[in-house]
């Protein structure tokens, strides 16, 4: 029966769609949006644990914390890829080479 | 666990795996991006499952109504330069890394889904905003200014970095 490891596992699963995301893709704008999914499946942790133990707000309290950081990242992250972009044309990761030569 | 919750649990998993699932292969970012609000939406409606109210609400609110449209806001920006094409190159160690992760992920979450705990009753105003409002100002008070200057300092940031040079 669905218990908290299911939402563990899920969580995990999550997890592992972001990480593959942000290793597989070469676009910039979908490596962002792949470390947001890997930041929403940690809150999705979070939550889960604070539901086993409802004894005080810790997890929850996290979990807020992580979104007001995630839309700080989300923020800084973009202005850095129109950065590039005004630099490259380009958001293709592949061809930041600025720093390698 | 509830009948009813068990099967908002079960709806809201599956679509929040397949609007990640949606945003990782999306060829076009846009679409990309409507998977990722499936995504959050879904996970919204999970939290309330977990009793966690006022997190739902700052997940639509945040998420939703805030990083979906600023990533809209920025393809629409950069037009059609947001399309990249397929991978090509180095892929050996793509292929090595992707494997690696989900051999990884496999093995975390066949795991921890043994990790069982009783569902207790929840104390009442656990997850409302009473509740989670006295947790944060309460035991938390520091790290939330600390995060009030975080984001104060990333709203400079982001227009440091992103304004042009030219002028």
């Amino acid at each position: 029966m669905l218990g908290i490891g299911t939402y563990l596992a899920l969580a995990s699963v999550l997890f592992g769609i972001g990480a593959v995301g942000f290793l597989s893709r070469r676009n910039m704008l979908v490596q962002l949006m792949s470390i947001e999914l890997m930041l929403n499946s940690v809150n999705v942790l979070l939550l889960a644990f604070n539901r086993a133990y409802p004894g005080n707000h810790d997890g929850q309290v996290f979990a807020f914390f992580v979104i007001a950081v995630a839309a700080a990242e989300a923020a800084v992250g973009l202005a850095i890829l129109i950065a590039y972009y005004r630099i490259k044309r380009t958001v293709d990761t592949d061809d930041a080479t600025l720093l390698k030569y | 666990m509830s009948i009813p919750g068990a099967t908002l649990f079960v709806v809201t998993a599956i679509l929040a795996m397949a609007g990640g699932l949606m945003t990782i292969s999306a060829r076009r970012p846009l679409r990309a991006a409507i998977g990722l609000l499936a995504h959050i939406v879904s996970l919204a409606g999970m939290f309330l499952t977990l009793n966690a109210q006022l997190l739902a609400a700052l997940q639509l609110l945040v998420y939703a109504g805030a990083i979906v449209v600023l990533f809209v806001f920025v393809i629409m920006l950069i037009g059609p330069a947001a399309e990249v094409g397929p991978v090509q190159g180095r892929i050996t160690s793509r292929t090595l890394g992707i494997a690696l992760t989900i051999v990884i992920v496999l093995a975390v979450s066949t795991s921890v889904a043994y990790f069982d705990a009783p569902w207790v009753e929840v104390p009442p105003g656990f997850g409302t905003v009473e509740g989670l409002g006295m947790a944060v100002y309460k035991e938390a008070l520091v790290p939330f200014e600390v995060v009030s200057i975080t984001l104060l300092v990333a709203i400079i940031g982001a227009i440091a970095v992103a304004r042009s040079r030219m002028e």
